[in-house]
């Protein structure tokens, strides 16, 4: 896939038509307008809310909180990963406790990151960091588990010893796996930062929708929910692009087979 | 199973499918460690991969670096000597050259042919500058008329640089092709049935030599002594 080559014209159209009843059915009915304002309005109120700089704080505070949580759990996801999948013993000793984390809703542990933590950044970031490192963890542990025995072997035979073989052709081999659990936990992050943001309260994306959701402001609420959608979006346009650069061998390599 | 190769020679193992040729070129390799017995290198007892000796794998296909270009695949040979100093490219380009693949540096394996690729695999384990390559049935997965080509670009670079190879086959005609010397295995138990020592003219020439009564009597009777 490339990110910003070809535009799928009838996708765009049924998401315009969407918004166009959405814009229609909202003017022609007050009912309706009560839980859906119209979409110009929901535009409007989102330009002004950015301009007014209103909105741009509770950016930068989710932003802020989805980089730090994203990264650190890359770093430690990759690093545990790899080790876990590269030495058989290590894994025999934690599988059966990822097997039975890792299926349990992240957000369960918001709770319990409070009673640790408080209701601060730290808080929303180590839940952020604890949700977003098993998609990472399981992928690079399978790809270094599942790596073609030849090319250690290869490694074996060119003289290099186990570190090196590890750092050569183990952690480039599982590359594309890596980038598979970061693009999944990608969207992750994003979710437990605007969750725990509603929980938490205080600033950011999540905190603003709720809020304006119980001061009935309604408008705005769809404004934020726009700008996560459009971060969402944006955020993950930004990682195919990286993944299409650094990948490019992988591409190939896999449509032949 | 007794048998000892001389410096510079080209000697093969044929044998029918499922004696034990592979796993034997992976204790040699000292990838595999023996379950008896022992591998002598010059002088020195294997206990792990010997520095001058490097393995070319049957599966170029799975050997082969995905994320590396050709040129890529072969510098590493010369990386992992940590001999990457200026003219490395060079040398490595020059070995590019020297296996056919020139024009083909920036290429990715999945781009070549299965072949081609082989001839990459080839590059990479001579850019590590090993006395001895070991050859595990190199040109099983190509096609019959690829593999008399990679036959004789292999002798060209053995005549070139004076590498000892040895290289096992289940392909009789292949090994007194190439080799100075055969051993024969036999089914399991495997042990050396034979050795023949190919007394053909260099340079060979995929017609001529082929068609000397000499390689036809070779040829059976090593077709004789496996297939009993």
């Amino acid at each position: 896939m490339k990110p910003f080559a070809r535009i799928n014209l009838p996708g765009v159209l049924s998401l315009l038509a969407l918004l166009l009843v959405w814009e229609i059915s909202a003017r022609s009915s007050k009912v309706i307008h009560l839980y859906f304002p119209a979409i110009s309005e929901v535009v409007r109120s989102l330009v002004d809310l950015i301009q007014s700089r209103e909105l741009v704080g509770h950016l930068l505070a989710s932003l802020g909180r989805f980089f730090i949580g994203y990264l650190l759990s890359a770093g430690i996801a990759v690093t545990l990963g790899i080790l876990l999948g590269y030495f058989r013993r290590a894994y025999t000793f934690s599988e059966v406790l990822i097997e039975f984390l890792r299926p349990m809703p992240s957000v369960a542990m918001i709770p319990v990151a409070i009673l640790l933590l408080g209701i601060g950044n730290s808080m929303i970031v180590a839940v952020t960091v604890y949700a977003c490192t098993w998609p990472i963890l399981i992928n690079t542990i399978d790809g270094v588990k599942n790596i073609e025995p030849t090319l250690i072997d290869t490694g074996r035979t060119f003289g290099l010893g186990r570190w090196k073989i590890l750092k050569r052709i183990v952690l480039p081999a599982a590359f594309p796996y890596i980038v598979t659990g970061l693009r999944v936990s990608l969207a992750i992050a994003l979710i437990l930062v605007t969750t725990s943001e509603m929980v938490v309260g205080g600033n950011g994306l999540g905190f603003f929708i709720l809020d304006e959701e119980r001061s009935l402001k309604t408008t705005n609420m769809y404004a934020g929910i726009a700008l996560v959608a459009i971060l969402g979006y944006s955020l993950n346009r930004l990682f195919l692009l990286v993944e299409s650069k650094a990948m490019a061998w992988h591409r190939g390599a896999t449509a032949r087979g | 199973m007794s048998f000892q190769v001389e410096r510079g020679e080209f000697v093969s193992i044929v044998g029918p499918s499922g004696c034990g040729k592979t796993t034997l070129l992976m204790c040699i390799a000292g990838l595999n460690p023996p379950s008896a017995g022992g591998v002598v290198v010059n002088n020195v007892q294997v206990d792990g991969p010997p520095s001058n000796l490097v393995l070319v794998f049957q599966e170029f296909n799975k050997s082969l670096f995905a994320w590396r270009s050709v040129l890529g695949n072969v510098l590493f040979g010369l990386e992992v000597r940590a001999k990457l100093s200026q003219d490395a490219e060079e040398e490595a380009r020059k070995l590019i050259k020297l296996v056919g693949l020139e024009g083909f540096e920036r290429h990715y394996p999945w781009e070549l042919s299965g072949g081609m690729q082989q001839r990459v695999a080839i590059a990479r384990a001579l850019a590590y500058g090993p006395e001895i390559l070991l050859m595990d049935e190199p040109f099983g997965s190509v096609d019959a008329l690829t593999r008399l080509e990679l036959e004789d670009g292999l002798l060209r670079i053995w005549q070139n640089l004076g590498t000892t190879i040895l290289l096992v086959t289940h392909d009789i005609e292949e090994a007194i092709y190439l080799s100075d010397r055969i051993y024969v295995l036999s089914r399991r138990p495997s042990k050396i049935i034979q050795t023949i020592e190919v007394d053909l003219a260099r340079p060979r020439n995929q017609i001529t030599t082929r068609a000397q009564v000499k390689f036809m009597e070779l040829r059976n009777e090593i077709y004789k002594q496996i297939s009993q």
